[in-house]
């Protein structure tokens, strides 16, 4: 996904109100005589806002309506206000186990991301060896290729990894962890190669004159050193992992009768929307949106800053 | 030094290397092979047929719409998205009634960024979800909902958007826009952050209007990155599988119609591999995906390329 841009590229830092210098009033505005353009542009912000908030809040709304409200008009009012949809969708539904596959899948994919990923990325910055340009562009390149390229074979190289070990192979969590990691690795260690390769040298050959062995250099004084660095591309990863929707679609599907259901949390609730037709459980299923959308909102308005810097210097790069 | 390199380098890289060749580079190559074989899937048996899939696919009416419609999304998606996105991070950075701080954004700015970018962290599938039921074809849909209420739309006679085979396109695309905007709308509002200020005030002070501001001063500085989110949307723009396959009729075989009027290459190559077991025919169609999206991005580089100004 990410492009080879020979761009000396300004991640612009975070001014602070202050730094602008405060001038007296101008005579001179942007926006004189443009009274009808200033209206027509907010209008147009705030139709876009709308645009947005309504839908969500319309699902919102929709966990307490029942099957009639919902079905009656998009303008009816809940008749009373009860959680019950949200236990439905929980348990009748398979949220609740939804969520914990994916939690399962997400804590060890971004865990050995971040970890192999910077691993790779510090080597190929920090040391020279013969075979270090080729394996670096190897990873480069990656990032590149749609992942439909790889698809087919994709499915079959992991259900032969399940002819090895029944913890691999097809609907498994590790299999999806692997596979997770290994489309994540490109753009990580892209990104945090250009980073470790900015960070000083003087401290690392401290260490090591103080007789740190390679590794515990690694973990002990760079890792920390580029901690800003390692939270914009895990914000991105984690971003990217939760959106993912093909890789699962692909690999997740139960193969057999008795099979657990390990779906992740996004293929769960498109389940869920083509059986709540049947079922008519239409509260069931905005609640199991509102339970899909509201913990995404929670973190993102509590790190609204970060994730917006984070992803933005992570795609300027 | 006192410890030896070469033991470290290998130990650091070797999971990592083996990971990624395993999972990621041995199954982009094995794809180019089997697109030449009439492999299924199922059986083990294959013959090497040479381009017969690649001569198929050109005969293939339903790839032929499939590749319609995403060149189509290839020119509108970015186009549109990057237009709205530039035009709202001009007015939340700098198309403010400059109060005592000169030049700013309109007020209220740092909610709007944080509304407009919310889309981009919900899952695509929640996305998907969401609309099926905005886009539901009787009153009960918020979108038929609002153009009854408004008195646009006959509540006897509701619009079936996505059961319309001739807005159901449209209506994909909306999505994309709708979910797109808020990410490149940040992207830019960071770039043009990073414009000096005393550029605008000169402008300003030259009496630059705000329209002139935007296209003498705006648009040219933020070139680099108008660039790169056209790469993006482009190759978003191959994608849009979760959105149709999710989202269109028929249900169960990664949609794709009323009669393939949304029908994308992503979605087909899925159904000529699962369900319809021809993996060999889904290969070639993979490797075609590819070329088109390292074309795309060539071309868009090529194409865009301008005299880099320094500021």
């Amino acid at each position: 996904m990410s492009t080879k841009l020979d761009k000396k590229s300004t991640v612009p830092e975070q001014r602070s109100p202050s730094s602008a210098a405060r001038r007296p009033a101008k005579e001179q505005r942007f926006a004189d005589g443009g009274g009808v353009i200033n209206v027509f542009s907010h209008g147009f912000l705030a139709i876009w806002a709308i645009m947005i908030i309504l839908p969500l809040a319309w699902v919102v709304l929709g966990s307490f309506k029942n099957n009639a409200e919902i079905g009656g008009s998009a303008w009816s009012w809940p008749s009373h206000w009860g959680f019950s949809a949200f236990g439905r969708a929980w348990e009748k539904g398979g949220i609740g186990g939804y969520f914990t596959n994916t939690l399962i899948v997400l804590a060890g994919s971004l865990t050995l991301t971040m970890l192999l990923g910077a691993m790779a990325a510090y080597v190929l910055a920090r040391y020279e060896f013969r075979g270090n340009r080729v394996i670096f562009y190897m990873f480069v390149a990656g990032a590149m290729f749609p992942v439909y390229l790889a698809l087919v074979p994709l499915f079959f190289m992991v259900k032969n990894l399940g002819q090895i070990s029944p913890l691999l192979g097809l609907n498994s969590y590790v299999g999806l962890i692997l596979v997770y990691v290994a489309y994540s690795l490109p753009f990580t260690v892209f990104f945090l190669h250009s980073f470790f390769r900015t960070l000083p040298t003087a401290v690392h050959e401290a260490a090591m004159m103080d007789g740190c062995s390679h590794a515990r250099a690694f973990f002990q004084v760079m890792l920390p050193m580029a901690k800003s660095g390692l939270i914009s591309v895990g914000i991105f990863n984690v971003l990217g992992q939760w959106n993912q929707y093909l890789l699962p679609v692909t690999l997740m599907q139960q193969q057999g009768s008795g099979d657990p259901d390990r779906s992740m949390l996004a293929q769960g609730l498109v389940n869920l929307a083509s059986t709540s037709g049947y079922a008519s459980d239409f509260p069931g299923l905005f609640a199991g949106m509102t339970i899909a959308m509201l913990p995404v909102l929670v973190v993102y308005l509590s790190f609204q800053k970060q994730v917006q810097s984070g992803l933005t210097s992570a795609t300027l790069k | 030094m006192r410890h030896r390199k070469y033991p470290f380098i290998v130990g650091f890289l070797f999971l990592p290397v083996l990971l990624y060749t395993v999972l990621v580079i041995w199954p982009y190559i094995q794809t180019f092979g089997y697109s030449l074989t009439d492999w299924s899937g199922v059986s083990p048996t294959m013959n090497f047929v040479g381009f017969k899939n690649y001569t198929a696919l050109l005969h293939d009416d339903v790839f032929m719409t499939a590749l319609g419609h995403n060149l189509l999304l290839i020119i509108l998606l970015p186009l549109v998205t990057i237009v709205l996105a530039l035009f709202f991070a001009f007015m939340l950075n700098v198309g403010g009634r400059g109060g005592t701080g000169g030049i700013q954004g309109v007020r209220g700015a740092g909610f709007y960024k944080v509304v407009f970018f919310f889309p981009q962290v919900l899952s695509v599938a929640i996305l998907a979800v969401l609309f099926e039921a905005v886009y539901r074809t009787d009153g009960g849909g918020l979108l038929n909902g609002i153009l009854i209420k408004l008195g646009l739309e006959n509540a006897q006679q509701p619009i079936l958007w996505l059961s319309d085979p001739d807005l159901v396109f449209w209506c994909i695309l909306a999505v994309l826009i709708w979910s797109g905007v808020g990410f490149y709308l940040v992207m830019f509002s960071a770039a043009m952050q990073s414009i000096p200020k005393d550029i605008y005030e000169a402008a300003l002070l030259d009496g630059s209007g705000r329209s002139q501001t935007f296209f003498k001063i705006t648009i040219p500085l933020l070139w680099d990155t108008i660039q790169t989110a056209w790469v993006y949307l482009a190759i978003a723009a191959m994608d849009a599988f979760a959105l149709v396959s999710t989202m269109t009729p028929p249900a169960g075989i990664y949609g794709g119609g009323p009669n393939h009027r949304s029908e994308v290459l992503a979605t087909y190559l899925m159904r000529n591999f699962l369900p319809f077991g021809k993996a060999g025919y889904a290969c070639a169609m993979g490797v075609v995906i590819f070329f088109i999206t390292l074309i795309l991005s060539v071309v868009s580089l090529r194409v865009t390329r301008r005299e880099r100004i320094e500021y």
